[in-house]
C-alpha cells in the first residue's frame, strides 16, 4: 500500500477561487511540485501580479509579492538583486505579460535576469470578465471583441515565446499545455528544466502554458480542452524554442 | 508465454468538499470508473466526483494529474 | 569631518550610501541624471547594486520588490518621471514598504522645462496615486540639508514602514555647496521580520500585498494606516521659522525659494520693516501649528512659490481666516527675485493689496 499521488507541500491549504475546470489549478500544482522536488520551496519568493492568478500569493506555500498589473518581472528583478541566492519566480497571465507588461518581460529577458516566469496563455482577460487579450485568436469572440477579433482592427495575436526566444538573455523558452495527462507530464518537465536554468545561474527562463478559460470561452471544462487543442495549438505551436547550449 | 503481469490495483480518495464538479477526472480515467455523484451535493454546492468501481482502478493517476483543485490522492494497493 | 564641495544630485547619492542604502533603481531624466550616474559609479564600490530600469514604472516596481525583501532602497526622477511612478508609490504605501523617492522637480505641465520648479507640491502632499495614503515629504533648501534629510529619511521610512519623498528642484540638484555627512538622531527601528527572504522552513510565508478583496479587511487596514499617519503628524513635523512673534508681515516659502525670501527679508529689515518667515521642511506632515505663533498684529502672510499657488492652500488652512493670505509665484521654471518679494511685502504693509 503506497501513495503514488498526493498534494504537494508547495501549495497551501487555501482552496482556490478558480472557476471549475480552469487549468490554472493544474499549473499551480505543477509549480508547487517542482519547487518541492527541486528543494527550493523554503527558499522561494514568488510574484503574483493582477489577473485571475493574483490570489496565487495565498496558494503558493512560500514568500510571495502581490504586484501591479504587468510589473511582476520588475518586482522580481528587485527581489533577485537583493536576494541572489533565493529562487525567484513570477506567475503571470497573458493580459499581464503580453499586454501592459510587455516592456517588463522583454527587459527582464534582455538583462538575463536570473528569474523564472510561468506565463499562462488562455487567450482572454479572465478576472475582469472575458475581454480580448493580445493573445485572443482571430475570430475568437470576447466581450470587447463581440463580433470576434478582427485583425484589421486589433491586429493578430502575439506569439510571446517565439519573440522572447530571440533575446540572448532568455536561456530557456518553451511552450506547453495541460489538456491531457501526457501534456501535463511534459509541462512539468519543462517547468523543472526552466527552474533549473535559474538555479544554474544561466539567465532568464520562461514556460508559456496554453491554458483554458471555460467560463469566459463559454464552454464546459472538457469542451474547453478540446477547443484549445483544435484552435490554440495550431496558432501557438508547442515545443522548446531555446535551452542553454550543452557545454561540451 | 510471459507470465501475465500482476494486475496493479489502486485506490483513489477525493476531498469531496473541495471538488468543483468540473469533470476533468471523469474525462481522463482510462477505466471509466469516475462519475459526478448526482445524489450528493458538497459544501460548495457541486456534485463531487466519486469512483463507482474501485476494484477496476489501476492507480494510473491520470485523474489526479488533471484535477485543478488537487482533491485526489491515489494509492497503489 | 571635513566638508566636501558636492553637486546636489551627487550629494544625494553619497548621503544615501552613507545611510546604508544598497539598491538604486532609476532612469535617466534631466535635471537629476547625475544621481543615477553617481550611483552607477559608487554603489557597486559600497557592495550595492545600481540598475537602470527600462522605465520609471519598472524602476518603482523594482523598488517595491527590493523593499519588500527587506533592503534599504531608493529611486529618483523628475516631475514627469515621478508621475509615471504614482501607481507603484500607491502600492508601496498600501503594502507599507520603506523606501526613499527623490523628486528633483522641473517645470510643467507635460514635458515642461528643465528649469527648477515647485509644481509637484500637490502631487507629493495630496498623493499622486490612488487611495488614502500619505508620503512623508521633506523639502531641503540647501545641499547640506538635502544630505541630512536623505540620511534621516531612510530611518523615518524604516521606523514607520512608509515611503519617504525628498522634494528638491532643478536648482538644488544642480548647484554645488560644501557638505558633511552627519549621523542622524538615533531611532528605534523595528526589525524587518515581515520581509521576504525565504521561509527557510522556519516560519509561515511572508506576503507583501496591498490587495484586500473584503471591504471589512480593507477598512481595518486603512484605519491602521491612518493611525500611523497620525503618529507621523505628531512626531515628524520639521519647520524653520524666523521672527514670527514680532513680524508685521510673514513670508511662507520652502525649498530654494525660501532662500530668496531670506534675502528679501534682510533687505526689508534694513529699511525698518518687521518681516518674519515660516519655512516648512516637512511638507507632509505640514507644520500647521507653527502659524499659531504669529502675533495678532501681523497684517498678512505672503506665500511665495515657483508654481501657480499650491502650498498657499495649506497656509490658508493653517491660519484658518486669522490673517489675509497673499501669493506671489513664478511659473515655467522662472525663479522669483528678491525685489519682486520686497515690492509685494511693501504693498501688504501699505495696505495696498
Amino acid at each position: 500500500m503506497s501513495v503514488v499521488f498526493q498534494k504537494t507541500r508547495g501549495l497551501t491549504d487555501v482552496p482556490t477561487h478558480y472557476c471549475p475546470g480552469c487549468t490554472h489549478g493544474i499549473v499551480h500544482r505543477l509549480v508547487g511540485e517542482v519547487l518541492e522536488e527541486l528543494g527550493v520551496l523554503d527558499n522561494a519568493i514568488g510574484v503574483a501580479p493582477v489577473g485571475c492568478s493574483v490570489l496565487a500569493y495565498k496558494y503558493f506555500n512560500c514568500d510571495m509579492h502581490e504586484a501591479a498589473h504587468g510589473r511582476a518581472p520588475a518586482v522580481a528583478t528587485g527581489i533577485k538583486r537583493v536576494h541572489p541566492d533565493n529562487f525567484v519566480f513570477t506567475y503571470q497571465g497573458d493580459g499581464d505579460l503580453a499586454s501592459i507588461g510587455t516592456a517588463e518581460i522583454v527587459h527582464a529577458a534582455l538583462r538575463g535576469e536570473k528569474i523564472s516566469t510561468i506565463f499562462i496563455n488562455n487567450a482572454i482577460y479572465g478576472m475582469t470578465g472575458g475581454q480580448m487579450a493580445p493573445t485572443t485568436l482571430v475570430g475568437q469572440k470576447a466581450t470587447t471583441a463581440p463580433y470576434g477579433r478582427d485583425p484589421n482592427h486589433a491586429g493578430k495575436p502575439i506569439r510571446m515565446s517565439e519573440m522572447l526566444s530571440t533575446i540572448d538573455g532568455a536561456k530557456f523558452v518553451e511552450r506547453v499545455t495541460v489538456t491531457t495527462p501526457a501534456h501535463v507530464r511534459k509541462a512539468k518537465k519543462a517547468i523543472k528544466e526552466c527552474f533549473q536554468v535559474q538555479l544554474d545561474g544561466k539567465g532568464f527562463g520562461i514556460v508559456e502554458v496554453l491554458s483554458t478559460c471555460p467560463t469566459n470561452w463559454g464552454y464546459t471544462p472538457e469542451e474547453a480542452l478540446r477547443w484549445l487543442e483544435e484552435n490554440m495549438i495550431p496558432y501557438y505551436p508547442l515545443g522548446n524554442f531555446k535551452r542553454p547550449e550543452e557545454v561540451e | 508465454m510471459a507470465t501475465a503481469k500482476p494486475k496493479v490495483r489502486g485506490k483513489v480518495t477525493f476531498q469531496e468538499d473541495l471538488c468543483k464538479g468540473c469533470g476533468l477526472c471523469v474525462s481522463v480515467c482510462p477505466q471509466k470508473i469516475i462519475t459526478l455523484d448526482s445524489n450528493k451535493i458538497n459544501a460548495k454546492g457541486y456534485h463531487p466526483a466519486t469512483v463507482t468501481d474501485m476494484d477496476k482502478c489501476i492507480a494510473c493517476t491520470s485523474c489526479a494529474l488533471m484535477c485543478p483543485d488537487v482533491v485526489i490522492t491515489v494509492e497503489r494497493l | 569631518m571635513a566638508k566636501v564641495l558636492m553637486k546636489g544630485n551627487e550629494a544625494i547619492g553619497a548621503a544615501a550610501i552613507e545611510a546604508g542604502c544598497k539598491y538604486f533603481f532609476g532612469y535617466p531624466i534631466t535635471p537629476q541624471s547625475e544621481l543615477p550616474e553617481f550611483m552607477a559609479r559608487e554603489l557597486p564600490k559600497a557592495g550595492g547594486v545600481f540598475l537602470q530600469a527600462e522605465s520609471e514604472i519598472a524602476a518603482i516596481n523594482m523598488v517595491y520588490g527590493a523593499a519588500g525583501s527587506g533592503a534599504r532602497v531608493m529611486t529618483s526622477s523628475s516631475s514627469p518621471g515621478i508621475s509615471l511612478k504614482q501607481e507603484g508609490i500607491s502600492y508601496i504605501a498600501g503594502a507599507e514598504l520603506p523606501c526613499l523617492i527623490v523628486n528633483i522637480m522641473r517645470g510643467g505641465p507635460g514635458l515642461g522645462s528643465i528649469q527648477p520648479s515647485q509644481t509637484d507640491y500637490f502631487q507629493a502632499t495630496r498623493g499622486g496615486g490612488n487611495g488614502d495614503y500619505r508620503l512623508v515629504v521633506l523639502a531641503p533648501s540647501n545641499v547640506q540639508e538635502l544630505v541630512d534629510l536623505i540620511i534621516e529619511g531612510f530611518d523615518i521610512a524604516d521606523q514607520y514602514r512608509n515611503p519617504v519623498m525628498i522634494l528638491g528642484d532643478g536648482m538644488i540638484g544642480q548647484m554645488m555647496e560644501p557638505v558633511e555627512f552627519k549621523k542622524p538622531k538615533t531611532r528605534e527601528l523595528p526589525p524587518k521580520d515581515w520581509a521576504t527572504n525565504g521561509t527557510k522552513g522556519e516560519r509561515k510565508p511572508n506576503i507583501i500585498n496591498s490587495l484586500y478583496l473584503s471591504p471589512e479587511e480593507l477598512e481595518a487596514h486603512n484605519i491602521r494606516l491612518q493611525a500611523k499617519y497620525q503618529k507621523i503628524r505628531e512626531n515628524e513635523v520639521k519647520v524653520e521659522s524666523y521672527n514670527i512673534e514680532d513680524a508685521d508681515v510673514v513670508i511662507a516659502a520652502y525649498g530654494t525659494t525660501s532662500r530668496i525670501a531670506k534675502t528679501a527679508i534682510a533687505q526689508l529689515e534694513k529699511e525698518g520693516y518687521k518681516v518674519g518667515l515660516i519655512r516648512p521642511i516637512s511638507l507632509w506632515p505640514y507644520p500647521y501649528d507653527e502659524f499659531n505663533k504669529i502675533s495678532d498684529k501681523c497684517k498678512g502672510i505672503l506665500t511665495v512659490e515657483m508654481n501657480s499657488g499650491q502650498m498657499v492652500d495649506d497656509v490658508k488652512i493653517a491660519v484658518n481666516g486669522r490673517f489675509p493670505v497673499y501669493f506671489h509665484g513664478r511659473l515655467g521654471g522662472m525663479v522669483p527675485t528678491p525685489n519682486e518679494i520686497i515690492e509685494k511685502v511693501k504693498k501688504i504693509y501699505g495696505g495696498e493689496i
